[in-house]
């Protein structure tokens, strides 16, 4: 059976400084240290057990470079559970580790009022002079792109090949509900005038169907060999090729479909039947066709649309459902995402602006199509392009995205207490409680354990290998009868 | 291909059924959302960037993954 799905997102941010000194490192720096300050003590991430150049398919790195571990760059732990840091040249938020859809909803949103809280406490140290804008998108128009990542817990024991190859059809066609949008093309030698409009903002980047790169020749399949947990029992499925959503329930049908079409890879049963000819190409046709119309080419020489490939997905996961069951996925979310899954798919067959208000590529189209014809616009008038960006400016009071009617999904009492309370199903919770109770022991975090300093050496770290130990069920009761770190960690060792 | 172009519906017609006395569901929903468009669009005129062109042209984001 299906292992359960641990789970999560990682999102780098668009930053810019106005007024004042326009630096991207130093304004995420910036922008994070003026939030750790103002909330918690700094706890820094250990870097001990990085190790993002391994790759899935089991070969080490010949011509290619490892990706960069930046360890002199701001790097805090939340007592969320969460890693705040400065990645290249982008604020970035990992999520703490959850098991279902849901969660992942309430952690993101979290994760943004943790970005509108950072611009506040910001810009009173940059003073009248500056004002700190994040936005919550993958492109700047120009060619540049960056990430909104996703993780999935998987069992060692799925051949990795067969991962790649079955998951491929739902990452290029699953962007009909869960892309955020665009105005233009930044595909490599095209103009941007080819292509008023798109579905996504990350499918132009794509040139690769499967490769350990992530910043240059994307691949739609990132071999990322690196599971921040037991190696000889799990890997983490990477994924590099979705948009970051300003709708929640984009955002939850994302994660929920993409949880539940893993499950059954796991179980073996998705079969090889949905397998496309030429992804690369497809992932773009079908970003640049928002009537959905279009066909992609099978490798069995069928053509089909991208709605016609996720109604099969959809039809497979059903009988998935009564054969084996979805509590790898938590049986409740993932019967709800089965119903929501269905409900979407129908609206953007039948008439799309009636899913506006869960589809960001529809919201965001309803604006730029009605701006556009109010005021006569050019399709190359640079305020659309103005509207795509501000769609995801995280300043309430700016942001196009708070305006449009989307239905939200996690009550905002849920979403503030996720701020700075880590999720109970798994180690996060231990990571979380640490350090909201012990903040001045723990000198040091990453996903798999933690390293205590209780005045007595050497060092003490306590390794979190299990992605589902350490969770209040575990632990609840432990640490909240211990009084000081020291205490805590004499008793997980009797 | 016969049966995609069945099951979809062009979308051409959304603006038909408003003009058409359509079913009066559907034609009071399609002017409340127009309705609701119309105010979202005065909205975006006081809030969008006022400097549209420098505001897009000064927006560059390098070094992402």
């Amino acid at each position: 059976m299906a292992i359960r799905k641990v789970c999560g997102i990682e999102t780098e941010y668009g930053i810019v400084v106005r007024g004042a000194d326009n630096n991207p490192v130093s304004a995420s720096s910036l922008l994070i240290n003026a939030y750790v300050n103002a909330t918690s003590k700094k706890v820094g991430w250990d870097f001990e057990d990085e190790s993002p150049a391994n790759d899935a398919r089991g070969f080490t790195l010949g011509d290619v470079f490892p990706p960069e571990i930046e360890s002199s760059l701001v790097n805090a732990v939340l007592p969320n559970g969460a890693r705040y840091y400065v990645d290249h040249a982008h604020p970035e938020i990992s999520l703490p580790e959850v098991t279902n859809a849901f969660d992942v909803v309430r952690w993101d949103r979290a994760a943004d009022e943790i970005i509108r809280a950072s611009m506040l406490y910001a810009n009173e140290i940059l003073g009248p002079d500056g004002e700190m804008v994040v936005y919550k998108n993958n492109s700047d128009g120009k060619g540049n792109s960056y990430g909104c990542h996703e993780n999935y817990l998987m069992s060692r024991d799925t051949p990795f090949g067969r991962i790649a190859s079955q998951i491929t059809s739902h990452f290029v066609t699953r962007q009909v509900f869960c892309g955020a949008g665009k105005v233009g093309c930044e595909e490599p030698n095209r103009a941007a005038g080819d292509v008023p409009y798109q579905l996504s903002q990350r499918a132009d980047f794509f040139e690769e169907e499967i490769g350990l790169e992530t910043t240059l020749k994307r691949p739609i399949v990132n071999t990322r060999d690196e599971p921040h947990c037991d190696p000889q029992k799990y890997r983490r499925l990477h994924v590099i090729v979705g948009d970051a959503n300003m709708s929640e329930i984009a955002t939850y049908l994302k994660v929920g479909t993409t949880l539940i079409v893993l499950a059954m890879i796991e179980d073996d049963q998705l079969g090889d039947d949905l397998l496309l000819a030429n992804p690369v190409s497809a992932i773009r046709r079908i970003s640049h066709d928002p009537t959905l119309a279009g066909t992609v080419t099978m490798r069995d020489g069928r053509r089909a649309t991208a709605l016609e490939i996720q109604w099969d997905l959809l039809d497979r996961a059903r009988k998935y459902e009564q054969t084996h069951g979805l509590e790898s996925v938590d049986a409740e979310v993932g019967a709800d995402v089965l119903t929501r899954w269905e409900t979407v798919l129908t609206g953007l067959e039948t008439d799309p602006a009636s899913v506006a208000h869960w589809v960001d590529w529809v919201a965001k189209r309803r604006l730029v199509d009605g701006f556009c014809e109010r005021h006569s616009l050019a399709p190359d008038s640079p305020k659309l392009k103005a509207i795509d960006l501000q769609y995801h400016d995280l300043r309430s009071d700016r942001c196009l995205a708070n305006r449009v009617g989307l239905e939200t999904l996690v009550s905002a009492a849920d979403v503030e207490s996720a701020m700075t309370q880590p999720p109970a199903t798994t180690r996060a919770y231990f990571r979380g409680r640490c350090l909201e109770k012990f903040p001045d022991d723990v000198v040091a975090a990453n996903w798999d354990s933690l390293v205590f300093d209780i005045g007595r050496d050497p060092l003490r770290r306590v390794p979190m290998m299990e992605p589902l130990r350490g969770t209040a069920h575990h632990v609840g009761n432990l640490i909240d009868e211990c009084d000081t770190a020291a205490e805590l960690l004499d008793r997980l060792g009797q | 291909m016969a049966e995609r172009t069945h099951r979809q519906k062009p979308t051409g017609d959304r603006d038909a059924e408003v003009v058409e006395e359509a079913a009066p569901a559907t034609s009071e929903s399609g002017e409340k959302l127009k309705a609701e468009l119309d105010d979202l669009l005065d909205e975006i005129d006081e809030v969008l960037e006022t400097n549209a062109e420098d505001f897009v042209k000064s927006y560059v984001q390098k070094g992402g993954q």
